[in-house]
């Protein structure tokens, strides 16, 4: 049982779980930049609580099926018919940017060198 | 403070019903109330007067004309801002969305609308519903009404204090892995979290859409069935809904407000107690044990295994929907959008209204998600969170193959003071210690205030089997019924 008070990661946490750099890569992955302000929080924090989540590698489930969604349920479908959607002012209302009715991207290509 | 916003739910709308009361009265006493306590509270991100207002007036011109009403028509009520309702500021408690206001409604808005329910503004929560107290709120933490100085729980804090102080009689909130039932148990109100799929997650600002749930809070057990039984049934806009009958929640709180539990097999799980609990905490919930025997309940210690694996299965499971779910954060279609100068990238941008848009713990979690789900460790961390989740399950079924309902505080802890976990997301995360089991396996779960401890209320959490919700409010309500009700003691907030 984890102790509720005992906010150490406890025996399964091997230092060096998660260095820096890593915290990095990850952010890039996810776009996200971070400062190095961050980098520095982060990766001492990610390393105790992945030190505390992988407590489940404790648990032998070798044979257990994994469970992605509490109540079991096949695909769902309904009838392919056409209905409203919402109204194209209505949503670009929204938009950080637009341009002629449409939404306005920041730049996708890079320059032809 | 007007007498209007001490009563229930069920009274507000009985007296509106018999013409007592205009829903206009109701909603503008409300109004009142908020004006005078929220500046102290800070419970809502934003309240619609004219919108209040202008619902409770359309409610007394139906009641006018003799159309019968609705069981909650001319009630207030106070809406998590992770729910969207079209036209409103929805935030989810984040910098990325300030001054979004949604083209559409969710279907919990819509059915609460339907019902005649007055909608009074958009409460606080922790960003993007991760937290337990609030302070993960872009827009400042919460107050808890019970001490100014502490939170009132988390993640739909906003919603707890809101009913706790008298702003509203009703709230929704959302339940991830605890995010109803720790803050109604820490504000002394009752919150319940449906079986996963009772309730429609459409329009409802994904977190982790395999453990999401909104759930009604009330101060009593009746107000929260009658509130469930709104927004409970088939949607066909969410492909998770269940396609059932709703459960009967309103007939048990009835039938439980009785008191006659003979008959009812109750277990006490072993693995959500002892050591790490705070002792007043672990001192209420034994004498409510105690309670539940006297109402006639047989009460037998229960074994769940696997329970304290919970803590790191959620941990891994709910970061990692987190991570894939909020990459719709991309600063093209709406939200906030920075660095984008002309010169920088598609990718630059993204990247760079991420950072300016999220805060560190929703960060923390992207981040950890994007580990877990990363090739090579997987199977290590995610396969191995949703085997572990299989076991929960099979840890429930088996125990409700012996009892009706299991019983367990609802969090190991009272309310805490702002600031003093923040800095330690560990210290923060084990206040979900009691509440994750329920949310991994998608039962249902109450929690109902049982008393105080050093003057702060503690909750009894109620859990049943997938589908029998029904249970949680019986039990429930009979347990009400038989103690003092501790929101009784909660201290005046002075202006």
């Amino acid at each position: 049982m984890p102790d509720a008070t005992d906010t150490s990661p406890g025996t399964a946490a091997p230092s060096g779980i998660i260095s820096r750099e890593e915290v990095a890569h990850l952010a890039r992955l996810a776009r996200l930049a971070v400062s190095d302000d961050e980098l520095d929080i982060f990766a001492g924090q990610l390393e105790v609580i992945l030190g505390a989540v992988a407590r489940v590698g404790e648990v032998a489930a070798a044979d257990i099926p994994p469970t992605s969604h509490a109540v079991t349920m096949t695909n769902v479908f309904r009838p392919d018919e056409v209905c409203a959607s919402l109204p194209r002012d209505a949503v670009l209302a929204a938009a950080p940017a637009v341009e002629d009715h449409k939404f306005r991207v920041p730049r996708i290509l890079l320059d032809e060198a | 403070m007007s007498e209007l916003t001490r009563l229930s739910a069920a009274d507000i709308a009985a007296k509106v019903a018999a013409g007592e009361v205009s829903a206009l009265e109701v909603a503008q006493a409300h109004l009142d109330r908020i004006a005078a306590v929220d500046g102290q509270v800070h419970a809502f991100l934003h309240v619609d007067a004219d919108g209040a207002l202008a619902a409770a007036r359309a409610v007394d011109e139906r009641r006018a004309t003799g159309a019968v009403l609705s069981p909650l028509a001319g009630v207030p009520l106070a809406m998590k801002d992770v729910v969207v309702t079209q036209g409103l500021p929805t935030t989810a408690g984040s910098k990325i969305l300030e001054g979004w206001r949604p083209p559409y409604d969710a279907t919990i808005t819509r059915r609460v609308k339907d019902a005649g329910i007055v909608l009074l503004g958009k409460t606080n929560m922790d960003e993007f519903a991760m937290g337990s107290s609030t302070e993960n709120s872009a827009y400042g933490p919460s107050h808890n009404p019970w001490d100014l100085s502490r939170i009132p729980g988390g993640s739909s804090g906003g919603s707890s204090a809101a009913v706790a102080a008298f702003e509203a009689p009703l709230a929704i909130g959302t339940d991830t892995g605890g995010s109803v039932r720790q803050p109604a148990a820490v504000t002394g109100i009752v919150g319940h979290k449906p079986t996963y799929g009772a309730v429609s997650r459409y329009g409802l600002i994904a977190f982790s859409s395999s453990l999401d749930q909104a759930g009604p809070f009330g101060r009593t057990v009746l107000d929260a069935a009658l509130l469930h039984e709104v927004i409970a049934g088939h949607d066909p806009a969410d492909s998770t809904s269940i396609a059932g009958p709703v459960a009967p929640v309103v007939a048990a709180a009835r039938d439980g407000a009785c008191g006659d539990l003979s008959g009812v097999r109750i277990g006490v799980v072993r693995e959500l107690g002892g050591e790490g609990y705070q002792p007043g905490v672990l001192a209420s919930f034994e004498a409510a044990v105690e309670t539940l025997r006297g109402l006639g309940a047989e009460i037998r210690e229960v074994s769940c295994p696997h329970f304290g694996y919970a803590l790191a299965a959620y941990y891994l499971i709910a970061p990692s929907e987190c991570s894939s779910n909020l990459a719709r954060f991309d600063a093209v279609r709406y939200g906030l959008r920075a660095g984008d100068d002309g010169v920088n990238s598609l990718e630059d941008v993204m990247s760079l209204t991420r950072q300016a848009g999220f805060g560190p713990e929703v960060k923390r979690r992207i981040i950890i998600g994007t580990y877990a789900l990363s090739s090579g460790y997987y199977e290590a961390y995610y396969g191995q969170a949703q085997k572990v989740r299989t076991l929960i399950a099979r840890d429930f079924a088996a125990a409700f193959e012996r009892v009706d309902v299991l019983v367990s505080p609802s969090s190991p802890f009272v309310a805490f003071g702002i600031g003093e976990r923040i800095a330690d997301p560990m210290a923060m995360y084990v206040n979900d210690l009691c509440t994750l089991p329920a949310s991994l396996a998608g039962t249902p779960a109450i929690s109902v205030p049982c008393g105080l401890s050093e003057g702060l209320p503690v909750g009894l959490q109620v859990m049943a089997p997938a589908l029998r919700d029904e249970r949680c409010y019986r039990v429930g309500a009979a347990f009400e019924a038989a103690v003092e009700p501790t929101l009784a003691s909660i201290p005046e907030l002075v202006r």
